[in-house]
């Protein structure tokens, strides 16, 4: 006889199929949880669906969008896998984000009027410095200190936003912006180039691109990767291989900082072209979602941007068409994590009726 | 510098900082179990917006608080059923909550937006605050459920083989947090503001993750932390009133600062931070180990 509750095993290694099906399962009970919402507000759940996922995405122009909006997402993504792969909570990828940003967006505004071919290089660079350089004080923090990466990284958030916001108020304000909170533009050749006339999807994305196959080759081909994993599920075997986690951990706080911020000057130097306050609708945080709804995996985080860079084009449109206000977008998003933690469970744990008689 | 004007800052530092002082002891009650829950800011503006919606509709301030408190439960109990239950990752589903909860007040709220209330006076609150932090504090130090609490926070493997049930204090400890969170969002609807917006709590949750830490986990200090940070806000205020040129970003970004360099202080020592931090915070309890 067989008692009548399920009773949770953890698996001795996790599920590989659960790994693949987790994430597809968590999107799908999203669209029925919201089409239920939908209905609960009084509208047609088929029309309000296709306003919200089919719609934005069915001319050229909202494809090559999708892709803007993926772009920042994969690569911060791709930057906290290295991170959560090594059980290092990275939370702070928008400041990151947003000091590659002023980096970065410090170099356009010094050469405003400058027209030269190194000025975008010499922008990615700083930008990927400056994420670095504010990632690399919660490593500092933890490694001397022994500080807690979470709540440190999370408060240097706020602390780099309110940094941007005395910059583009104070001593970086446009001379001619009619005291308008923002910078010069920066000059063209401080711009990312454009791929296709037209269309707004920027030279980030081949950077992002390029970015996820190194650490796709890092993380399956190298030593390195290799040693990220194994402290990541067992620190006391990483101990005894002699793996130095005091450089693990600053290597991936660096790595995640150097791509957030080339995701945050990709953002200024592409699709806004200045600084100003709001220059990320919250892509670091957003990004974690990617990160854990690409299960950490190369491919599965470009599938997950694209994702949850719809939810971002889909709010837009619900606005438009739907008068729903745009933050609708971070219903799906925290709906879409809330189902994927929860079924993470079948990928690490089993159900098991155990035997009463 | 004359009595009036003091009192008159005074009075407005004790008004803004209530919230904080709600919000933050809810979260550390949460976290002396060993649960860290993210989820400050989307409960707080849950929160604010159904308390602020059913004065609307019912015009009583009573259901306003209950509804907002019991929408508190709710979101931790989502909280708490997800990490208690499904063992997830405590510091995504936080996340979660609070990214969920943004879009959820903001979607409720819409039609609300400009809609005007006779706001309640804040003083009942303001003295509740008070009087809460020092029952939390008279619950863990002098009551035998709040020593099993901070066992529990401790290390819940020893609590549970002593017999207590983890998952239920913890469950309790997170719901308690989440109706006081929904406190302090409705309190800044209905008491601070009086109106909705969307996003109103302007980071205050934040603010509040960040007290707790700043005070080292001691609900007392939680007070003290408190009116430092609001002290902070509002001294700004006042000097950029009086036409001082002193950029307020510096003041605004102070209470992370300082947390940041309490956190080194204390994390610095070994026996410190065991004194200070709940050594179980953000571990998963699983009982088949």
């Amino acid at each position: 006889m067989n008692s009548l509750l399920p009773s949770i095993v953890s698996r001795s290694q996790s599920s590989g199929i659960m790994n693949f099906f987790v994430p597809i399962i968590s999107i799908v009970l999203t669209l029925i949880t919201g089409s239920i919402i939908f209905v609960l507000l009084g509208f047609d759940p088929v029309y309000a669906l296709y306003t919200f996922f089919i719609s934005p995405i069915s001319s050229t122009y909202g494809i090559s969008e999708l892709f803007v909006k993926a772009t920042p997402l994969a690569l911060i993504a791709i930057g906290l896998s290295y991170c959560f792969k090594n059980n290092i909570y990275n939370i702070g990828a928008e400041g990151q984000l947003t000091m590659g940003a002023i980096f970065g967006g410090g170099i356009g505004i010094l050469f405003h009027d400058t027209n030269a071919f190194w000025l975008l290089p010499l922008m990615i660079f700083a930008g990927a410095i400056g994420g670095a350089l504010w990632g690399l004080i919660p490593a500092i923090l933890k490694t001397k200190f022994n500080t807690n990466e979470i709540l440190t990284s999370l408060m240097l958030v706020y602390v780099a936003l309110f940094i941007l916001d005395y910059l583009v108020v104070g001593p970086w304000k446009d001379p001619f912006g009619y005291s308008f909170p923002k910078s010069r533009p920066f000059s063209e050749s401080g711009r990312m180039p454009i791929l296709f006339d037209g269309l707004r999807v920027h030279f980030g994305l081949i950077i992002t691109l390029f970015l996820i196959f190194v650490s796709w080759f890092i993380f399956s081909k190298t030593i390195l990767g290799f040693q990220l994993k194994v402290s990541g599920y067992s620190p006391k075997a990483a101990k005894y291989a002699g793996f130095n986690q005091t450089t693990l951990v600053f290597f991936a706080f660096a790595i995640c900082g150097a791509f957030a911020g080339i995701a945050g000057l990709a953002e200024v130097s592409g699709p806004i072209g200045l600084l100003y306050r709001d220059i990320s609708p919250n892509y670091g945080f957003t990004a974690i979602i990617v990160a854990f709804l690409g299960r950490l995996h190369p491919i599965g985080i470009i599938f997950a941007s694209l994702v949850i860079a719809l939810t971002y084009l889909g709010a837009e449109d619900a606005q438009l068409f739907l008068q729903i206000p745009s933050a609708v977008g971070f219903i799906f998003q925290g709906l879409v994590l809330f189902y994927l933690l929860g079924a993470e469970l079948l990928i690490n744990y089993k159900l098991t009726y155990k035997k009463l008689l | 510098m004359n009595l009036d004007l003091i009192l008159g800052i005074l009075q407005i530092v004790l008004i803004a900082t209530t919230p904080l002082v709600f919000a933050g002891i809810g979260e550390l009650v949460t976290e002396k179990s060993g649960v860290l829950n993210l989820g400050v800011e989307g409960m707080m503006l849950v929160g604010a917006v159904s308390a602020f919606i059913i004065l609307v509709i019912t015009g009583s301030y009573f259901l306003a608080f209950f509804v907002s408190i019991l929408s508190g439960i709710i979101m931790s109990g989502l909280f708490a059923f997800l990490v208690l239950f499904l063992m997830s990752n405590q510091i995504a589903t936080g996340l979660a909550l609070t990214i969920f909860g943004i879009g959820l007040s903001s979607m409720l709220g819409k039609q609300y937006i400009g809609t005007p209330i006779d706001g309640l006076s804040p003083w009942f609150f303001v003295i509740f605050s008070f009087l809460i932090v020092f029952l939390v504090s008279y619950f863990f130090y002098k009551t035998k459920a709040g020593l099993v609490l901070r066992a529990v926070g401790e290390s819940h493997n020893s609590a549970h083989a002593l017999g207590y049930s983890v998952i239920k204090i913890r469950f309790l400890s997170i719901l308690f947090g989440g109706s006081m969170c929904a406190l302090a969002g409705s309190y800044i609807s209905i008491c601070y503001a009086p109106m909705w917006q969307e996003g109103m709590t302007a980071g205050r949750g934040w603010i509040a993750l960040a007290l707790v830490v700043f005070a080292t986990w001691k609900p007392e200090r939680v007070l003290i932390g408190a009116y430092i940070f609001g002290g902070v806000t509002i001294l700004q205020m006042n000097l950029q009133a009086l036409g001082l040129r002193f950029p307020g970003q510096f003041f605004s970004m102070a209470p992370y600062v300082a947390t940041i360099i309490v956190l080194v202080l204390i994390s610095s020592n070994k026996l410190r931070i065991k004194l200070s931090a709940p050594a179980s915070l953000t571990l998963p309890f699983y009982k088949g180990r």
